[in-house]
């Protein structure tokens, strides 16, 4: 039997990831979501190393970092692939989850969020730059990141996907239709994909969760 | 034409990388030198997102990040497998790569850089990530197995620019005795010929860490 586990946190983007992968090959599994300010005893076991969300268990054995698990995952179940059969454009693939997880790349999306005054202002531009890469070099004229259908990429910019709630805190509009009309429209067939569709966070829950969060991180570099 | 160009830098790690994988599977390649702090319209053009080498050509369309060219290069070239057939080994392979880079590398560097201290901290935190690495040899000559694998060119900076980076941070990280399987796995890995003839010169080494590690010093000083 497979006995498949995912540890994530809500509305962590990087346990959905692995959430919809498994959804969109078929494959069952258990979801166990972690208070990540009181690690459970199974997540420091299975994860020793960064003690991180998301984890994938199966066979008793575990493994961590999304984008290893999303390469298992496809390995694993072949159904359905999120990666495309040709070695280029894999790399291609591997290029754009390599881009959006890297945390000195996406450092702005996080100032953005948390930001004040010049900082935020300077975050805002550099996130819109960031965009236009995604926009122009990532997606292009394609519907989806993987072509006519999802594909791994498109998974690994889920975050995008609830991105509009986070405008919606900080009150400042950057990801609309006009700006960047390709990525725009990406994010309404992404969300409006059956799959998808039924594994997104609640709107309101993420305004109560996102907006708590940044009274956090604010009250804390405030003097 | 060479159908198969690789841009470096001769004293990048993550170049010599890619040669190690291109050499194990016997491709023939061009090798073109990039001057960092001079950077080529070629380069800019080939890697226009984060204009760095490594980038493999092949024929005529560029793939950039070593650890991704890695994979390419297996995909591409089927001879001598650089990554287990079995889906979980892959994934730990690639997990441990990924963990090398960021800690273990990072931390290195880190460590070589700073000062009093923040020193002390940061050879402490870096020498816990080489104890990870350490653990995951187990009995095994190579951490591909009884062949080097991907992991292994993935962790090949260890023999060589880890002692230099050792040398100019006045430190000691992958101790012997307290890593005696990475100090054998080091020594297998660096006395195998083809590993060995696309090592760059040790003075070269030192020579660019030393400047890399003045400048850092500088920079953060003068921001005080």
């Amino acid at each position: 039997m497979e006995e498949v586990k995912v540890l994530g946190s809500w509305p962590s983007p990087y346990g959905y990831r692995v959430q919809w992968a498994l959804e969109l090959k078929g494959v069952e599994y258990e979801y166990i979501d972690e208070d990540l300010f009181n690690k459970s005893d199974m997540l420091l076991k299975y994860n020793p190393v960064h003690k991180k969300i998301p984890v994938l268990v199966r066979h008793g054995k575990s493994i961590a970092e999304s984008a290893v698990i999303l390469e298992y995952i496809e390995e694993t179940w072949p159904q359905n692939p999120l990666l495309p059969k040709d070695p280029y454009e894999r790399a291609m693939a591997r290029f754009w989850i390599n881009f959006v997880d890297n945390k000195d790349k996406a450092a702005p999306i996080v100032t953005f969020f948390i930001g004040v005054g010049e900082e935020h202002k300077k975050a805002t531009e550099e996130t819109k730059e960031l965009l236009k890469i995604l926009e122009e070099q990532a997606l292009g004229e394609k519907k989806y990141f993987g072509g006519d259908e999802i594909g791994m990429v498109d998974l690994a910019m889920g975050w995008m996907a609830y991105f509009g709630v986070i405008e919606e805190i900080v009150d400042v509009k950057i990801l609309d239709a006009e700006s960047f009309p390709r990525l725009h429209a990406w994010i309404q067939n992404f969300r409006a994909h059956p799959v998808i569709k039924s594994n997104l966070p609640d709107h309101d829950k993420l305004l109560v969760s996102y907006t708590q969060k940044r009274q956090m991180f604010l009250g804390s570099t405030t003097t | 034409m060479a159908e198969v160009k690789l841009i470096a830098s001769s004293l990048s790690l993550f170049c010599t990388r890619i040669e190690w994988a291109l050499k194990l599977k016997g491709v023939e390649y061009e090798y073109l030198e990039e001057d960092l702090r001079n950077k080529s319209p070629l380069l800019l053009s080939y890697n226009p997102v984060h204009k760095k080498v490594p980038v493999l050509v092949h024929n005529g369309k560029p793939i950039a990040e070593s650890l991704i060219v890695l994979e390419y290069i297996e995909e591409t070239w089927k001879d001598s497998s650089l990554l287990p057939e079995d889906p979980y080994e892959k994934a730990m392979a690639r997990f441990w790569a990924k963990f090398a880079d960021e800690k273990c590398l990072f931390g290195a560097f880190d460590a070589c850089r700073a000062e009093g201290d923040e020193k002390e901290k940061a050879i402490e935190t870096a020498v816990e990530s080489f104890a990870f690495l350490e653990n995951q040899l187990e009995r095994r000559k190579y951490f591909g197995g009884e062949q080097i694998g991907y992991l292994d060119l993935a962790l090949g900076w260890i023999p060589h620019w880890l002692n230099v980076m050792e040398e100019v941070g006045c430190m000691k990280l992958a101790d012997a005795q307290r890593f005696p399987l990475l100090h054998q796995w080091a020594e297998d890995f660096i006395g195998t010929p083809l590993i060995k003839e696309c090592l760059p010169p040790r003075d070269k080494l030192v020579e660019y860490f030393t400047a890399s590690i003045n400048y850092l010093r500088s920079l953060a000083a003068s921001q005080q």
